[in-house]
């Protein structure tokens, strides 16, 4: 049985989807000269400043143009449905947001992606455009602490895109906001838990099967089967068993200070986030860690899956500061 | 058999058909261990070099400028890692037989183990880590050795196509280390790879179109 989407061409609900974020985000967002999928900030890039792309897959909005503003990312290139985008897009968007002082490339570690990405790369080059990668890599449950390297990118991107596009907008150097972003990936931390499906506006067929009482705990954000399957739990058994992962590898000491993002995966309504936020409090206050900010709400989604993932920001004073600095992007809005 | 720009569109024409008509398996073949999009994206990247080869002067144009121009297509309309992968693969085939008007059945396996290669080099992967090179490179090295033993290209090309299906049967014993599927680890085991599975549907629809 196919899936209900109010759709009306799967094969045309990308291009139709940015014809309507940009008809409803004029003031914020334009796509590039003769390149649709390439959607680049009104307000963003200029001389002197590391222009900051980003970009990937859609299905995960807000997630990646709604980070696309002054003071956050300067442009997106936008791929099909969890689908890279192709070269030429993220070629014309570091085109586009180049000020003469580099282009960083943000984007999550998945192979498409880093093909594309680093072709585009060597296009930009020739153009005399340089530009850097920094890969994020958040996902706890998708790979040993040892081998972090190979992790997804999932919910956190929007604390690493934050940090490093609040560099940019502080008009540090390339290298500066290279090492930013870096260290801003390196203290992230995202568990995920799938209860249902998500289906593509292509084939819509739910795309796994899941029983009615369970869940998949480290399900990645298109659907790829997690770590484990196990019996649906409460809120609070699963935020905890969640956190417990974090916190293992985060390693919090008393007196430090966290943001936190609880995401819904698309479905899962806020009065469940919201559920799952209290006791995400309740074990910080317990081991002495204090919230200095906290996001709620569909920020990184896979498509109509139903599910949620909490992320924690470990920060330190620079990246504190890099968290606070003001940002005006269509979809988020801080300072 | 010499080919020309007639036979290589015909070839991208059959395998658009092939893998069209195998969208549905390939996608789900990916929903077990992937995103589920592999024969969505398939499709969309031969179509594309379809409608793109469809409005070529075939006369005027040689067959490493096919190649670029199905090379760009497929990219530009897919993305993913298939595009980048294919797109490799099309342009490396177009270089190994620059200059060339027509092909002789030596320069279409030469052709076919660029392809290879550029799969390969560009997803940086070996054989044995679930991907369709498990396909690819067994397929070309049955060519290769066909043609040295003095093979017909079709004879060429049904061992390419035996040894890929055995390649893409064999990735079922793997564990993924490359793409999306490698962050599963051994539940990766006892499902076959989607890319190898699409890559003897592709090779299938050569040998068809070329014998």
């Amino acid at each position: 049985m196919q899936t209900k989407k109010i759709i009306n061409d799967g094969n045309r609900a990308v291009d139709e989807m940015l014809e309507g974020i940009l008809a409803a985000h004029p003031r914020h967002l334009r796509s590039a000269d003769g390149s649709p999928r390439s959607i680049i900030a009104r307000d963003g890039p200029r001389p002197g400043k590391v222009g900051l792309v980003i970009g990937g897959g859609s299905g995960h909005e807000p997630t990646f143009l709604g980070f696309v503003g002054k003071g956050l990312a300067d442009a997106a290139a936008i791929g099909n449905v969890f689908a890279s985008p192709p070269p030429d897009p993220i070629l014309e968007c570091a085109k586009a947001v180049s000020g003469g002082a580099g282009v960083l490339f943000m984007y999550g570690n998945y192979a498409g992606d880093v093909m594309n990405f680093d072709m585009a790369a060597e296009m930009a080059a020739m153009d005399d455009i340089e530009a850097r990668t920094v890969l994020t890599t958040d996902d706890v449950a998708s790979a040993p602490r040892d081998q972090r390297q190979k992790r997804r990118g999932v919910a956190g991107n929007f604390f690493i895109f934050k940090a490093a596009g609040a560099a940019c907008d502080r008009m540090l150097s390339l290298d500066e906001v290279e090492r930013i972003a870096r260290k801003a990936n390196d203290h992230t931390f995202t568990m995920g838990v799938a209860l249902s499906a998500c289906s593509l506006p292509q084939t819509r067929r739910p795309n796994f099967e899941i029983g009615a009482d369970e869940m998949e705990i480290g399900m990645g954000i298109h659907g790829e089967p997690g770590i484990a399957r196990g019996k649906l739990g409460t809120a609070d058994a699963i935020t905890d068993e969640m956190l417990d992962k974090i916190f293992a590898e985060m390693a919090p000491k008393r007196g430090d200070k966290v943001a936190v993002l609880v995401n819904s995966l698309g479905s899962t309504p806020l009065m469940e986030l919201y559920i799952m936020n209290r006791r995400v409090k309740q074990r910080l206050d317990d081991i002495g860690v204090s919230t200095h900010a906290t996001w709620v709400g569909n920020y990184c989604t896979s498509l109509e899956m139903a599910g949620a993932s909490v992320t924690l920001f470990h920060l330190d004073e620079e990246l504190q500061t890099m968290l606070d600095h003001p940002c005006d992007c269509a979809m988020f809005r801080a300072g | 058999m010499t080919i020309d720009t007639a036979d290589l569109k015909r070839m991208f024409d059959t395998i658009a058909v092939a893998i069209e008509a195998d969208k549905d398996r390939l996608c789900q073949l990916d929903g077990v261990i992937g995103d589920a999009d592999h024969g969505i994206a398939m499709a969309l990247g031969f179509n594309a070099v379809r409608d793109a080869l469809a409005s070529l002067d075939l006369a005027a144009t040689e067959p490493t400028a096919l190649l670029n121009t199905a090379a760009k297509s497929f990219l530009n309309a897919v993305g993913a890692s298939s595009g980048p992968l294919y797109a490799t693969a099309f342009m490396r085939g177009g270089a190994a037989v620059k200059g060339k008007a027509t092909l002789a059945d030596a320069d279409f396996i030469a052709l076919f183990q660029a392809m290879a290669q550029g799969i390969k080099d560009r997803g940086k992967a070996e054989p044995g880590e679930k991907t369709m090179v498990d396909a690819w490179q067994p397929a070309a090295e049955a060519a290769a050795a066909a043609s040295a033993a003095g093979k017909t290209l079709a004879q060429c090309l049904e061992a390419a196509l035996a040894a890929a299906e055995r390649g893409a049967e064999a990735t079922k014993d793997m564990i993924a280390a490359k793409g999306r599927s490698s962050r599963l680890g051994e539940r990766s085991l006892g499902h076959i790879d989607p890319g190898g599975a699409s890559a003897v549907t592709v090779i299938g629809a050569i040998r068809k179109s070329l014998s």
